[in-house]
């Protein structure tokens, strides 16, 4: 009996062993290994910020309809080499984006309030209640849905209750720019160091009574005057900086009389040119926003520093690296 | 064949004898995957699926090898039913899933996450044992199967129906989520209980 019951359960799972690797032979679905490969690589975190369903998804899209290998916003450059490298093809260098607060305002002691609002503590419910507890329509409320939110704990908030956005955790994945019900965050560059604080398209004297922080930008356009490669565009009483052309001189904060506007580079050394390496070239000369470089071809070139604005295009943009950031 | 019999299993195991709501199997699926309706769906349709495959199969395992009347082997081996039909059970759901991933992509993606967990379902091994406890024979084992996991899905579809609606109204606070589940749960068991009036 025992001995039976043995041999009839062995027998039973030895038949659906066979079976099984057998059906498994027969109804073997071939998978690209690519996808799987694809999948390890990438970080994971199911973001969303390459626009697929998580993250097997967009390394099926990669594999099967030849999606963008540097699409991942928290992987970055790494990851998408990584895919690159798995794909048999080059990545293009894709420059990192990271979020940035367009507003001053939101904390404890730099908000101006029409009401205490006692209702449900989320930006997303405060604005439906009258347009927000805040005097300014346009700013931050400052119930810290995009902290929430965050997936990488790139946003902090300090003692003040104003949200901090860390420049090397944030990936750039977009989600707080979502959750942000008053549109103020944007993604930009992180190259791009120049930021105008503010989003409010009252007429002057309002936006600057209104903000909490009396730095709202009030529409005056000293900036898009003083801007050297014509980045500032005012419209609706708010600047507003075009990334693409900014250069991160830093010359609009300068001028800004709010202080709307923030130049997160703190100290910008004088660029010289060395004589010696200098072959007469004309690129810097040719590139430089306020013409302050002085070249005739093949003779050595000469910085006005009384003309130049230290934004440091010339020293990226010379083929001979003859010019040097002054210590 | 008789008809009658057919009806009155199908009728039985869909209302009267209900796995979910007067056997009490498969309860951890019928709170688990009712929060959504497409969800209930995919696993009932799984679950019915499933069933009938391993009614069918169970009832020829214990047939030819464990029942001593009809057996193979001429021995009582019926003590071994119940890890004969849990390996079988788990042998069908691993063969089924091949089988429509290969065959049928479409239906493996609406099935997938759901065919796995249907292996260690014990509705499904009720359902089989039941079959051998009812004398049933294959015909009405099949039937069987098929019926009771029509009765498992028609009550997972209702739950998730009454869970969706659930979501939008006003439920005292600590009674949100889970409890206030269990309370409609036991509802819908007492309603269920009406039907053990039918007597054919």
């Amino acid at each position: 009996m025992l001995l039976v019951s043995i041999i009839v359960l062995s027998v039973l799972g030895i038949l659906f062993g066979i079976a099984l690797s057998f059906a498994s032979k027969v109804f073997h679905v071939e998978i690209d290994p690519k996808i799987e490969q694809i999948e390890e690589v990438l970080p994971g975190a199911n973001c969303g910020a390459c626009a697929y369903a998580g993250c097997a998804g967009y390394a099926e899209a990669i594999v099967l309809s030849g999606a963008e290998p540097t699409l991942c916003a928290p992987g970055g450059d790494a990851v998408a080499a990584e895919i690159a490298k798995i794909m048999g093809t080059k990545a293009g260098k894709k420059e990192r984006n990271i979020a940035v607060i367009h507003c001053q305002s939101g904390g404890i002691n730099n908000t101006n309030i029409k009401f205490e609002n006692k209702g449900i503590a989320t930006c997303k419910a405060a604005v439906l209640l009258s347009n927000g507890q805040n005097a300014c329509t346009y700013g931050c409320l400052g119930y810290n849905d995009c902290y929430r939110v965050c997936p990488f704990d790139a946003i902090s908030i300090d003692e003040n209750n104003m949200r901090i956005i860390d420049e090397e955790k944030c990936t750039g994945c977009g989600k707080c720019v979502e959750a942000c019900p008053r549109d103020l965050i944007e993604l930009v560059p992180i190259s791009k160091k120049v930021h105008i604080q503010c989003m409010s398209h009252e007429k002057g004297k309002d936006a600057k009574t209104n903000c909490g922080n009396k730095t709202a930008c009030i529409g005056c356009g000293l900036c898009a005057k003083k801007c050297p490669v014509e980045a500032i565009t005012i419209e609706n009483n708010l600047a507003t900086i075009n990334y693409e052309k900014c250069v991160s001189c830093g010359l609009c904060a300068t001028v800004c009389p709010t202080k709307a506007i923030e130049d997160r580079i703190q100290f910008r050394p004088q660029p010289i040119i060395i004589d010696e390496k200098c072959i007469g070239c004309t690129i810097c000369a040719k590139k430089c926003p306020v013409n302050a470089i002085d070249g005739k071809v093949k003779e050595v070139h000469k910085i006005d520093e009384e003309k130049c604005i230290q934004c440091g295009i010339c020293i990226t943009v010379c083929p001979k690296k003859a010019i040097e950031a002054k210590a | 064949m008789d008809f009658s019999t057919l009806f009155i299993i199908i009728i039985g195991s869909i209302f009267i004898n209900n796995f979910v709501l007067s056997r009490f199997l498969g309860l951890c699926p019928y709170i688990g995957v009712s929060k959504k309706m497409d969800s209930a769906l995919g696993m009932g349709m799984a679950v019915i699926f499933v069933m009938t495959m391993a009614s069918t199969i169970t009832w020829l395992i214990y047939t030819f090898f464990l029942n001593e009347a009809t057996s193979i082997f001429g021995i009582d081996l019926t003590f071994l039913r119940t890890i004969a039909f849990i390996l079988s059970i788990a042998v069908l759901v691993q063969f089924v899933e091949m089988v429509i991933k290969k065959t049928a992509p479409e239906l493996y993606k609406a099935l997938g996450i759901y065919l796995p967990l249907i292996t260690t379902n014990c509705a499904v091994l009720g359902v089989s044992l039941l079959n051998i406890n009812e004398n049933y024979n294959f015909i009405e084992s099949i039937v069987n199967g098929a019926a009771a996991g029509v009765g498992f899905t028609l009550v997972l579809v209702l739950m998730a129906g009454i869970r969706e609606r659930l979501e939008y109204s006003k439920v005292p606070k600590s009674m949100k989520g889970m409890p206030i589940s269990f309370i409609v749960a036991g509802c819908m068991a007492l309603a269920f209980l009406g039907f053990s009036g039918m007597k054919f």
